[in-house]
């Protein structure tokens, strides 16, 4: 799935950042994002990897549709259950 | 659609759809879908055929019921943008034989019910091999850890984003237990193929954001040169989407065949440098099949020799003749998912789907994934029926 998730980082720890999505946090690798990434930040999250800090001028246009898919969909929405499943990690989507 | 009386009604059913719909913001919605539908009636051939190569850009299509804006004439196509639904059956098997070999076999959630020649992952699940869903690879690290005595396959789907993924837990030096069986596809090359597929005719591309976030914009360029077909990098958002057909339709009437990034908020020219560099120096390009489609050259992405002692295919004897001794399932042979991800059928044109062939009991790949067109079009109806609107 192509679709990353954003979220706002609450801590950095030897490569790894706690990220806050929508009130679930969780660990993020940092391995692979381009750009040092500090507390507040917004990263975009795919498969438990931060791929791009997103510039903080960007940051409300992109929680725009996230917020739209979480605050709308009736139970089983796929788009809606992909975003609730990168949100929970749980694995419950594809790669 | 040139008529007084054409135009007003074309008026009514966008007035329509845009308030059956719900926009951020209307009014752009409005412009966007007017300028898509004028722009369109300019080029004045039918149809303008354009496609996007990414399930999460069906998914908005269909789930903002986008579909119901276009004009007649405009075909937007979902390409090959499913990294489930291309994962070939005998990638699939190879995956079915090393489980019910003993091996441990992670693999994300989707992959599970996808069809093998004659067994899916969740098929050998059932009959006692070791099947695990993951949500990451490092989660399937993190397996192999808890697993000392056990061999840990990662059974590595999904484009370029993904596989990026997979070459970073590789160069973190993982136990000795962990190997990774590669169905990783790379998507620029299936585009050069599609391109060239007579029945298809795309005029214009709609790139993935988020995978362009890794690679860049730049990496489009090659490619438009070489077809004179524009491409458009879009975001998700209804509006994004909107604002990228607006501009694909006006280089299609234009002829004037560039790359234009119309999601400058995630994508650059240059795309994500350090996770490139991880990629390359784990994966190699090589040809493959795609399932339903064809030999795509370059498409597959493969462990370089350096990485042959993580390398399922090198470390373990796969044995797929004992899969591949039986027929596979009759039902499948009817299956039309490849002229779908080729963009020659719908859903709609296939006789299996929404019957033999639905989201609990998949026949063929596309309705498997929460990415699959077939599956999309089962949950949201591929054109909203909105005639109560008007």
């Amino acid at each position: 799935m192509c679709l990353g998730v954003p979220g706002r980082v609450i801590s950095v720890r030897e490569g790894f950042a706690l990220v806050d999505f929508w009130g679930v946090s969780r660990e993020v690798c940092l391995d692979i994002v381009d750009e040092p990434v500090a507390p507040g930040d917004y990263i975009l999250n795919h498969v438990g990897f931060a791929i791009r800090r997103i510039p903080p001028e960007d940051i409300g246009e992109t929680l725009a549709l996230y917020e739209t898919l979480l605050a709308e969909s009736p139970n089983g929405d796929l788009m809606a259950a992909d975003v609730r499943g990168e949100i929970a990690g749980t694995g419950d989507r594809d790669g | 659609m040139d008529s007084p009386a054409a135009l007003a009604a074309e008026n009514t059913r966008l007035t329509a759809a845009i308030g059956q719909l719900k926009f951020r913001d209307p009014a752009l919605a409005r412009r966007l879908a007017e300028t898509i539908g004028r722009v369109t009636a300019e080029i004045g051939r039918s149809p303008v055929s354009v496609m996007h190569v990414c399930g999460s850009h069906e998914q908005a299509i269909a789930r903002f019921g986008l579909r119901a804006t276009f004009p007649k004439d405009l075909n937007v196509i979902m390409g090959p943008g499913c990294p489930v639904c291309i994962t070939d059956m005998p990638e699939v098997d190879e995956g079915v034989a090393l489980a019910r070999q003993g091996l441990v076999v992670a693999s994300y959630g989707d992959m599970l019910k996808v069809p093998g020649t004659r067994r899916s992952l969740a098929d050998a699940q059932a009959e006692g091999a070791r099947v695990e869903v993951v949500y990451s690879a490092a989660q399937a690290v993190e397996l192999a850890r808890r697993l000392p005595r056990e061999q840990v396959v990662f059974f590595a789907t999904g484009f370029e984003t993904t596989a990026v993924a997979t070459a970073a837990v590789l160069i973190a030096d993982p136990p000795e237990n962990f190997s990774v069986l590669s169905a990783h596809k790379y998507i620029p090359p299936v585009m050069e193929i599609v391109a060239e597929m007579p029945e298809t005719r795309v005029e214009g591309f709609l790139a993935a954001g988020h995978a362009a976030t890794i690679t860049g914009w730049g990496i489009f360029e090659g490619f438009v040169e070489r077809h004179g077909i524009p491409v458009v990098v879009a975001g998700f958002e209804p509006l994004d989407i909107l604002a990228g057909l607006a501009r694909l339709v006006e280089l299609v009437r234009d002829r004037t065949p560039r790359i234009v990034n119309m999601f400058p908020r995630c994508v650059t020219k240059r795309g994500n440098l350090r996770a490139q560099e991880q990629l390359w120096r784990v994966f190699r390009p090589l040809g493959g099949r795609w399932r339903g489609i064809a030999h795509v050259p370059n498409g597959n992405l493969r462990l370089r020799e350096e990485w042959a002692h993580r390398d399922a295919r090198r470390r373990f004897p796969i044995d797929l003749t004992l899969l591949w001794d039986e027929e596979p399932a009759a039902l499948a042979q009817e299956c039309i998912c490849g002229d779908i991800m080729s963009g020659i059928a719908s859903p709609s044109d296939c006789s299996l789907f929404g019957k033999e062939c639905v989201p609990d009991t998949p026949v063929g790949a596309c309705m498997v994934s929460s990415e699959g067109t077939c599956k999309i079009w089962h949950q949201y109806g591929g054109l909203p029926d909105l005639r109560g609107a008007l």
